[in-house]
């Protein structure tokens, strides 16, 4: 069934009573080609793509909840590419091009919405950074524009320019930086690799590996054993437990991030704001809510529970940039359980048990990475070769001194 | 039955409603204090003791807002937290986004307006999406909007136009919000019966109790109610238990506070409104608690049928308890619909209160029993079997259609202009989910309960799913009893003595989640805020989104400014329904903070404008604010001159003119922030060896030496200078930005790895002020200030420190240097910073002393290729790119670090190695951070081959320099490169990085 | 959360900073053959339970000591906090 206005202009006058499931229910098959462990934003991803761009057939997604339990429904939504090493700009360039064209592509409105991404400077050593990170991202191909104080004046009018404590000295501006509505990125991809013939299966937790000899021949599940010729794992928070039972240590850490969401407000936040010289940003959902976040929590947790310290860091945040919405008020808040690397990159691997592969790391910046992810991810999977944009994101690269990080932060996860 | 009165007219007001709605004496509304107030324009008057809700029903006002998507009219449907039409825009001052009408008390002056409805609230455009219905079910929004390609902004930005609710002001809040910590054995939350019975019980063993409710007075459910407590009515003994908590100093009592948010170890969050300081905007109480009494009550949910949501429909509490406790009645003819027993207290109640009551419109097969005779005395009549088909009226319920099963399903329609319902009761078990428990289904109240929590805490009364009066005030009790008890308080065992309370008959509830709708076309509201409906979840079903956080999230059901308090249960029992599953097994979903929105100025509190991070000064700070310093952020917080311009100088002006001071004449650099820790102990040889890259045991006392500090994993940490000041006591400097991190580091492996060596560790970063005198004339400014010790060449050498006087200050001086040239770095007390910086001044004043920013010093060190880290050094870079690999000891047997840097790629393969560039055009700086970039491939990913990571044009060179990271680096010197810049490419040729006096002359001078 | 500090008793977590896994008291030996790779497992591999863990809690804005906590990553919940001094000393580290 493909959605189209026609088709709900159709629905709606005969009783909307012909809209059929977005995605079956199918009972878990003996073995398939792949069983991707996650279903999650990324798993379902590499799920579509695998099927779709790879044309593998004999595929299934197995989930221990429902899907887009994890961090794809939890996050602030916001989808950018301004990167500055080498190893990740490329790969997230390659994600925000996916983006643009993903609704067309899976025939399902995950509302991108490219209304830019500013990240104020409030120093000269800030604006030096900014300018070093513009430059690594037009040379990637990506837009990047430094602006001033009159330029971010332009766009958010509403920020406190002179009074603050951090007064605001001008911004990166990535104009093609948004957001996306993030379940239905979820749902999306379900609903695209469903229409490919893949078996998505809920309530189905793995709980263990099939490994005979260093080769991965299926997983133990909650709903029986399934064979297959390749498991691929994506399951972000869970990684360190899940790839246990493949006896694997990973270089990754589970922390809590918290994400907000006010009451709905008429339009007020243009694009997405961060502020630079504290942890926090936000921007708008289409219903009027204010979407922000800020900083992890900064200790072990696989609670989907944060804790108040941070929150209250995150309004400080809010309010040093824009104090009028001091009166704004806070809806919601919740905790997801995010999978941190030790240099704040992501993996995307085979691993050393053959037949075996494992996507994760991606810290509290998976989601803009997920149609990338999925892509890179399948492509791996099915050519046996890492995609050119995601050759650097390998788990052995501490073993070697190749580490990607970002904020120069070092083997410390919750400083990434 | 009570007279209906009219409400007198002040003169000052024209326009004026009249408040025909109001009864003449029922309710705690005070009569003799009227106040005048604006709704959407227009005048009305209500009382002290009013909401802006119960003084708008007072007037007769029926439609307060519009829903989110329909647009369709709304009237107030509760009487407290748990509204979700009532939303208004407060303005004026006060202005407030999004405030619910039915916890907002009246006053003097109070302005505002609905939200989402344009032009008025009565005649609303977006209305029009209301008869457009059918096409904008659930989730349509994914299916459509999608041509052409990536467009989906062109429809958003009309789509956010007419969503979101209320207005951000666009101007700061007056007053203040802060924040109080407290510390209590017993929280009670809640001061209805049970949380009054508990405080009481609690507060009488002596334990400090903290009793907080988010009403403007105790009493809860009872504030409007007819219960009777020994004979009197309850209110009396609310009354009586406040006073007694209220004289008990043990006893803390908060009104109008709520409970939002319920963290680890009983760490609460209590938002206060209007304190009791004027200044104070909001307070936030952050409450450890030893126990924790939820006693959070219920809130009645209402009923899912056609239309549900017309103006007129209000839960019956709400009816009742707006004519029990502000004397309004919200209608005046009125049917009651239910599936419990509940109602028809509610039913009497509206009845005495002058409502004419037609008809209680049952579900149930039998009503109760024991209230049918006072009924039939008011002449209300009971339908059972019955249900309501349809609601009449557009603007306000003008009649409702019943149709009855044991009448042969005929459809009766009854005239009323108040239609009371009530679905049973949700006991409010968010704190309790939030604290870590799973709520429980319980099929007798057809609602979730506490389950067990991992925290000291525990429910009470009706938040437990017990809503007898009396078994409140004993559940109460016993947990005000044991929570005290277990702080060690069990002296009191008796607790309060439990009253007498009216009989109250078993709720009897049939669970009920959706009333036949008689037409495909009808519609009945869950989710009332965001206009989710009973088809909305059985289309989500259908399209396979089966789990209950699939179907909020697709249909956005119970994710209104209501949180769900209202729908919830009522969403997962249709959906078990639907699903054929009980509503146990659907599950609910974890309730998260804030159980109440709470607001960004509160979570803040006083640390907003400057004071969210105070920045650091120095004792010179001043000075340069008032001598033309252009001071910013550098990093620790403090903010330094970038560099001093004189009247009508440009930043370059100012910074070429230092610059060339210092490398002719002299200049003086407030060097204060520098990082410093003292190091003492025996052991602090054996300790530096392992820290730095280099090695420690040789140097004399009176002498320094420049270290490297790697972090574990092999990367630039840190790198200054330490002196040894005396036998066993060291000084190290650090970079300013890493100072605390670098103590950490410190302390970590003398904490945790190497607890046996026998050193201690001082940050002295603010003790000492750090003044540098230099440039070639250094000595001569040095000697001028009495100096009291030989700085010649021969006595005081590079690398020397001494303990001496300067212009009569105790100081030590040190030859070091971070421009290159002549430089003596005096230390003093900061005490007397200022006074040394004036001495020098005047000292130099001859030799035209200038005094230097932080950028003129970068570009100093530029010219001399001293590394920065965070630059150069930049968490990228090993010891060994930034050109540094004499500092790592050849003979030393282990540091921090060194098997790191031993990895493969560090060892072999190209690495990004620091050079120095000459721009093939003088005059072009490049930028820091542009790319140096290899034309000759299209690899995108491997284009970039460098960066600048500083530019600088050199007045003492009198052409651009740059310094830059570069693959390979030292083997390409002399060639050119290509710079890739915001505008067009440019070249340079890669040179040592070293641009002034190689062999360092001037600085051993 | 709270930390019952073994000196000062129970101190608020905002007072702590968090670095990892208590194993990190643990450093390889530098002169064991196989060095390399085990400051590579030492420095980037990790545990990560779900469940009890012991992990390094240090007193930033109070006394600055180091602690070992036990705590469940799971519920939050601390079972046993030990100066990291202590911890270290019984575990001889000392070279």
């Amino acid at each position: 069934m493909n959605y189209s206005g026609f088709r709900v202009f159709w629905e709606g006058l005969t009783g909307n009573a012909g809209w059929k499931p977005a995605w079956r229910d199918p009972d878990p098959r003996a073995e398939y080609d792949i069983v991707i462990v996650g279903g999650g934003g990324h798993g379902l991803a590499t799920a579509y793509y695998l099927a779709k761009e790879f044309g593998q057939r004999n595929i299934a997604v197995v989930e221990k909840g429902w899907i887009g339990s994890g961090n794809v429904g939890r996050n602030t939504t916001i989808v950018r590419s301004n990167y500055l090493l080498p190893g990740n700009e490329p790969f997230y360039e390659f994600s925000l091009k996916l983006w643009e064209g993903l609704e067309q592509d899976f025939n399902f409105n995950a509302m991108v919405s490219q209304r830019g991404i500013v990240n104020l400077y409030h120093s000269d050593a800030q604006r030096d950074a900014f300018a070093r990170r513009g430059n690594a991202m037009r040379l990637a191909g990506a837009d990047a524009v430094l602006l001033d104080q009159d330029g971010i004046r332009e766009l958010c009018p509403f920020l406190d320019f002179d009074n603050a404590r951090f007064p605001i000295r001008g911004g990166l501006w990535q104009p093609r930086g948004g957001t996306v509505r993030h379940d239905a990125v979820a749902w999306g991809y379900a609903r695209g690799a469903d229409k490919n013939g893949v078996d998505i299966l809920q309530n189905c937790e793995v709980t263990g590996f099939q490994i005979d000899n260093g080769v991965c021949k299926g997983v133990e599940t909650s709903r029986g054993k399934i064979r297959a010729k390749k498991v691929a794992v994506c399951v972000a928070g869970s990684s360190s437990r899940v790839m246990e039972r493949a006896g694997m240590r990973l270089p990754i850490e589970s922390h809590v991030l918290q994400a907000f969401v006010t009451e709905g407000l008429k339009p007020i936040i243009p694009g997405v704001i961060t502020f630079g010289a504290g942890h926090f940003y936000v921007s708008q959902s289409d219903k009027g809510g204010l979407v922000f976040g800020g900083d992890i929590d900064g200790y072990n947790t696989y609670a989907q529970r944060g804790n108040l310290p941070v929150v209250e860091d995150v309004c400080e945040g809010g309010m040093a940039i824009m104090p009028m919405i001091g009166r704004a008020r806070v809806l919601r808040m919740w905790g997801g359980v995010v999978d941190m690397s030790m240099d704040g990159s992501p993996f995307i691997d085979k691993t050393a048990i053959e037949g075996l592969y494992f996507n994760g790391g991606w810290c509290y910046g998976g989601f803009k990475a997920t149609p990338a992810s999925g892509y890179c991810y399948a492509h791996l999977i099915a050519r046996g070769e890492p995609h050119p944009v995601a050759v650097d994101y390998r788990l052995d690269r501490f073993r070697h001194g190749a580490m990607i990080d970002e904020k120069g932060a070092g083997a410390q996860p919750n400083l990434h | 039955m009570q007279k209906v009165t009219r409400c007198v007219q002040p003169r000052r007001t024209k326009v004026m409603v009249e408040s025909t709605f109001r009864l003449d004496a029922a309710g705690r509304v005070d009569r003799s204090h009227k106040l005048a107030f604006k709704f959407n324009d227009r005048k009305y008057v209500g009382y002290a003791g009013d909401t802006l809700a119960s003084a708008l029903l007072a007037n007769g006002v029926s439609i307060v807002g519009r829903s989110f998507k329909y647009h369709r009219p709304r009237g107030i449907m509760s009487a407290g937290i748990e509204e979700t039409n009532a939303i208004v825009q407060l303005l004026g001052d006060a202005e407030e986004p999004n405030v619910t009408a039915t916890t907002l008390p009246l006053y003097e002056g109070l302005e505002a307006r609905s939200v989402n409805a344009w032009p008025s609230v009565n005649v609303d455009v977006g209305s029009i999406n209301n008869f457009f219905h059918r096409f904008i079910p659930a989730g349509f929004y994914y299916k459509t909007f999608m041509w052409p390609g990536n467009r989906w902004d062109w429809y958003g930005r009309a789509i956010r136009k007419v969503a979101g609710w209320g207005t951000a002001p666009r101007k700061p809040a007056g007053g203040r919000y802060e924040h109080r910590y407290h510390h209590c054995d017993v929280l009670v939350v809640g001061a209805g019966p049970t949380g009054l019975a508990a405080a009481l019980s609690a507060g009488r063993s002596g334990a400090r109790v903290l009793l907080v409710d988010n009403q403007t007075e105790a009493g809860g459910g009872l504030l409007g109610s007819s219960a009777v407590i020994d004979g009197s009515p309850a209110i009396a003994w609310v009354a009586d238990s406040v006073q007694e908590i209220d004289a008990m100093p043990n006893v803390v009592r908060l009104a109008e506070a709520s409970a939002t948010g319920y963290y680890d170890q009983n760490y609460l969050t209590i938002l206060e409104r209007r304190p009791d300081k004027s200044w104070v905007k909001e307070r936030l109480w952050k409450v450890r608690a030893r126990q924790v009494v939820l006693a959070t009550g219920a809130i009645e949910r209402p009923l899912t049928f056609a239309d549900n949501d017309r103006p007129g429909v209000m839960l019956a509490s709400a009816a009742s308890n707006y004519c029990l406790r502000f004397g309004v009645m919200p209608g005046r003819t009125a049917v009651v619909f239910t599936n419990n027993n509940g109602s028809y207290q509610h039913a009497l109640e509206l009845a005495d209160s002058g409502i004419e009551v037609k008809a209680i419109v049952d579900l149930r097969a039998q009503a109760d029993a024991g209230a049918c005779a006072a009924l039939a005395a008011r002449n209300i009549e009971i339908l059972p079997r019955s249900r309501i088909a349809r609601v009449k009226g557009a603007g306000r319920v003008s009649a409702v259609d019943v149709i009855s099963s044991n009448g042969g399903n005929k459809r009766r329609r009854i005239r009323c202009d108040l239609l009371a319902v009530s679905g049973g009761w949700n006991p409010n078990v968010q704190l309790h989910s939030q604290s870590g428990g799973r709520p429980e289904y319980n099929a007798d109240i057809a609602s979730f309960v506490p389950g067990t929590s991992p925290q000291d805490e525990m429910s009470a009364g009706a938040c437990r799913g017990q809503f007898r009066l009396s078994t409140c005030l004993e559940e109460g009790r016993d947990a005000g009893l044991r929570a005290a008890s277990a702080c060690g308080f069990d002296e009191c065992d008796e607790g309060i003595a439990l009253p007498a309370c009216s009989p109250e008959p078993d709720l009897d509830i049939l669970a009920t989640w959706e009333v036949t709708l008689p037409k495909k076309s009808s519609r009945a509201f869950l989710d009332f805020n965001n206009d989710v409906t009973s088809k909305d979840i059985r289309l989500a079903v259908r399209e396979g989104y089966r789990s209950v956080e699939l179907v909020k999230r697709y249909t956005t059901a119970g994710m209104g400014i209501d949180q769900g308090k209202t729908g919830n249960v009522n969403i997962i029992g249709l959906l078990a329904e639907i699903t054929d599953t009980a509503p146990g097994s659907v599950g609910t979903t974890s309730f998260r903070p804030a159980y109440s929105p709470i607001s960004f100025g509160a979570m803040a509190g006083t640390d907003s404008t400057d004071l969210i991070m105070p920045w650091r000064r120095t004792p010179v700070t001043d000075w340069f604010i008032a001598n033309g310093g252009h001071l910013d952020e550098t990093g620790a917080l403090f903010r330094r001159p970038l560099f001093i311009a004189k009247p009508g100088e440009t930043a370059g002006d100012a910074i070429n003119r230092e610059a060339l001071a210092v490398r002719n004449g002299v200049g003086i650099y407030d060097g204060t922030p520098l990082g410093k820790i003292s190091i003492k102990g025996p052991d602090t040889v054996t300790f530096l060896d392992r820290v730095y890259t280099n090695s420690w045991g040789k140097l004399p006392v009176g002498r320094c030496k420049f270290g490297y500090m790697l972090h574990d994993d092999g990367r630039l940490l840190d790198d200054g200078v330490t002196f040894r000041l005396s036998e066993d006591h060291y000084l190290m400097s650090t970079g300013s930005g890493v100072a605390e991190v670098v103590l950490k580091h410190l302390e970590k492996l003398l904490h945790c790895e190497w607890p046996d060596l026998d050193v201690y560790l001082t940050p002295v970063t603010d003790q000492w002020a750090v003044l540098c005198v230099c440039g070639p004339k250094a000595r001569e400014v040095m000697l001028a200030a009495n100096t009291d010790i030989d700085v010649s060449r021969e006595a005081f050498k590079f690398l020397d420190t001494r303990f001496c006087r300067v212009a009569g200050i105790d100081a030590r001086v040190s030859r070091v240097t971070y421009t290159g040239e002549l430089s003596f770095e005096i230390v003093v007390a900061s005490r007397h910073g200022r006074r040394l910086w004036d001495a020098l001044l005047s000292a130099g004043e001859k030799y035209d002393i200038t005094p230097v920013g932080s950028d003129t010093s970068m570009l100093l060190r530029t010219e001399k290729a001293f590394i920065a880290a965070g630059l150069e050094g930049d968490g990228y870079a090993n010891i060994h790119d930034v050109g540094m690999g004499w500092v790592v000891a050849d003979d030393k047997t282990d540091f921090i670090g060194k098997r790191s840097t031993m990895r493969d790629l560090n060892i072999g393969g190209p690495r990004p190695e620091i050079v120095g560039l000459l721009p093939t055009e003088k005059d072009f700086v490049p930028s820091k951070g542009s790319p140096i970039i290899d034309t000759d491939t299209a690899d995108e990913a491997q284009r970039m081959i460098g960066m600048v990571t500083i530019g600088f044009h050199s007045p003492n060179l009198n052409r651009s320099i740059a310094l830059a990271q570069l693959r390979d680096g030292r083997s390409r010197m002399g060639d050119t490169v290509t710079l890739f810049t915001k505008k067009r490419l440019a070249t340079a040729q890669v040179c040592n990085p070293v641009f002034i006096d190689p062999d360092g002359e001037r600085m051993r001078s | 959360m709270i930390i019952e500090h073994p000196l000062l008793g129970p101190r608020d977590a905002a007072e702590f900073t968090y670095l990892g896994d208590a194993a990190m008291i643990d450093r390889p030996d530098w002169q064991s053959g196989d060095a390399i790779r085990e400051f590579h497992d030492y420095l980037y591999l990790r545990d990560n339970p779900a469940g009890e863990h012991r992990e390094l809690w240090f007193h930033e804005q109070g006394d600055r000591s180091w602690l070992v906590v036990t705590r469940n990553t799971t519920t939050h919940e601390i079972t046993k906090v030990e100066l990291a001094r202590d911890t270290a000393l019984a575990s001889g580290r000392h070279r």
